[in-house]
């Protein structure tokens, strides 16, 4: 494989897992534009692990997946009084106060960054991106994600079916937050050299898009987002100066013509022939 | 247990100079049917969110099993064993018939199930049985929000019936539906009972109320006017004046 093919890949996986924090959090109708944060701290942390206590990489990883956790439902709990662009303002906030706490926490580096990971195998990023995905997979078919998605349709009426909408939308966010914290882990020991500048406000908006493009109602619509938005760029080279316009009027085009995003239940299952009829055969599904 | 089930102690709303539901008293035994009836703007609405914890009360007292629930936050509430239905139906859009009846169980916390597919056996039977008792099996994996609206109501009544409830709170159960749909019901809602639900429910559809409840409220401009068993109230005067106008 050659540098150039490994590394669109290690991009791909990295952000997949990165637009995966974003899903789970939207799952509740929250949106997050400060999942870069997540990303810094899971990547800071995990540096900083295997590189001053030469911690394993797999242990670092969890890690930083965990405090990034934890910082998330600390910042889920107040953003939580705010709804729709109000929260995403908040997270923009937190993202970018997370970015200049970096930027002069001299300890881990400051504007200077931080280095000495040593780096893992792009096969490693894969592993991750497909547990993670496959923990969601399943995830989708459990109740629990019934009550999220509840939560996002209504959520007064979920109160009032006995839901504790509050706690499943802190939950949530602590979830997506932890997942990102995972994929920025892996960043930290792909890129073996990390600085505020890579998680910022940009990154931002590059995991909600990636979600949005990809689809918002099935796990593995980010990740084909993901894939779409390193790859996009690279295949339009042929017009030159233009690719990045070219890439943007396609990501208009698709929100014209799909807003659901490119993948929906309806799509995978047709893609993937399970439950093919399940309208006209009750019987079929998980429900024998 | 004894005593009443939901026990309403001089209830009373007031929004800003808006007396909203003044002093209403009410109980509904155990396995009791209870309906309130009244004119548009009467207040029956604003008893319902009063008692689900939507809106806090002004003043009065509202008990359930003989417990306060007064400052306690909707979810809670519900999980003491009171799930209601909506006079403008409030199903949520992205789900199927079945996922209702999957959602609307109830949980009280996270529990070990929730995390295996459609929550488990035991929640699977029950949302099955449900869509017997409630005649939803055809349209199972339709999306509950595109159904016809009597079959709306209906998934909205078996979500709340998934949930083990005991009280149900009914806005406006038949508005929607024809004649012999709401005879059907009716039939339902009574073999409900007879395994021990108790109902209170608002509703215009007056043969539905005289046929089913055993105890009328009657609200006027959130005021309670008059109460008793449905021919009482049929034949009460002021009733008459203020509501049905003409003889029912």
């Amino acid at each position: 494989m050659s540098a150039y093919t490994a590394g669109l890949l290690a991009e791909i996986g990295i952000g997949g897992i990165a637009a995966l924090g974003v899903y789970v959090i939207l799952a509740t109708g929250q949106l997050s534009l400060g999942n870069a944060a997540f990303m810094a701290i899971g990547a800071y942390a995990a540096g900083w692990l295997t590189v001053t206590h030469d911690v394993g990489l797999t242990a670092a990883v969890l890690a930083g997946a965990l405090l990034s956790g934890i910082v998330g439902v600390l910042v889920g709990f107040p953003a939580l009084r705010l709804r729709g662009i109000y929260l995403a303002m908040a997270t923009l906030g937190f993202g970018e106060m997370t970015r200049s706490f970096f930027l002069f926490f001299e300890p881990l580096g400051g504007a200077a960054g931080f280095s000495g990971m040593r780096q893992l195998q792009v096969s490693t990023i894969w592993i991750w991106l497909g547990i993670v995905l496959g923990v969601l997979v399943l995830l989708a078919r459990s109740r629990l994600w019934l009550t999220l998605r509840a939560v996002n349709d209504d959520e007064v009426a979920a109160n009032l079916i006995g839901l504790h909408a509050t706690a499943l939308k802190v939950g949530a966010f602590g979830m997506g937050a932890a997942i990102s914290g995972i994929s920025g882990a892996l960043f930290a020991h792909w890129h073996l050299f990390i600085e505020p500048g890579n998680f910022g406000f940009e990154r931002s908006t590059e995991l909600v898009m990636a979600v949005i493009l990809g689809g918002s109602t099935v796990a593995a619509g980010p990740v084909l987002g993901a894939g779409l938005l390193v790859l996009l760029p690279e295949t339009l080279r042929f017009v030159a100066d233009w690719r990045l316009a070219a890439f943007g009027a396609l990501l208009i085009l698709v929100l014209l013509v799909r807003r659901q995003g490119l993948l929906d239940r309806n799509l995978l299952r047709a893609l993937t022939f399970r439950r093919r009829g399940a309208e006209a055969r009750p019987e079929a599904a998980e429900v024998s | 247990m004894s005593g009443p089930l939901l026990e309403l102690r001089g209830a009373t709303k007031r929004f800003g100079g808006i007396t909203a539901l003044n002093e209403v008293s009410l109980t509904v035994p155990r396995g009791g049917i209870v309906g309130v009836i009244g004119p548009n703007g009467a207040g029956k609405t604003t008893l319902f969110n009063l008692i689900t914890g939507a809106y806090d009360l002004t003043s009065g007292e509202i008990l359930f099993e003989g417990r306060s629930v007064a400052g306690l936050r909707p979810h809670r509430i519900a999980r003491l064993g009171l799930a209601r239905t909506f006079q403008n139906i409030r199903l949520f859009p992205s789900m199927t018939v079945r996922e209702h009846l999957l959602v609307g169980q109830r949980g009280g916390g996270l529990r070990l199930a929730d995390l295996l597919p459609s929550g488990g056996a035991a929640r699977v039977g029950r949302a099955e049985l449900a869509m017997r008792r409630f005649g939803l099996e055809a349209h199972r994996d339709r999306l509950a929000a595109t159904l016809p609206y009597g079959l709306q109501r209906k998934v909205e009544m078996a979500r709340a019936w998934t949930a083990a409830p005991k009280l149900l709170l009914l806005d406006e159960p038949v508005a929607g539906m024809n004649h012999d749909e709401a005879q059907d019901l009716a039939v339902l809602l009574r073999a409900l009972r007879g395994e021990g639900l108790s109902i209170l429910l608002i509703e215009h559809d007056m043969p539905f109320v005289m046929g089913l409840c055993d105890h009328l409220h009657v609200l006027d401009f959130g005021v309670p006017i008059a109460e008793g068993a449905p021919e009482a109230v049929r034949a009460n005067p002021v009733v008459l004046d203020a509501y049905l106008g003409a003889p029912a």
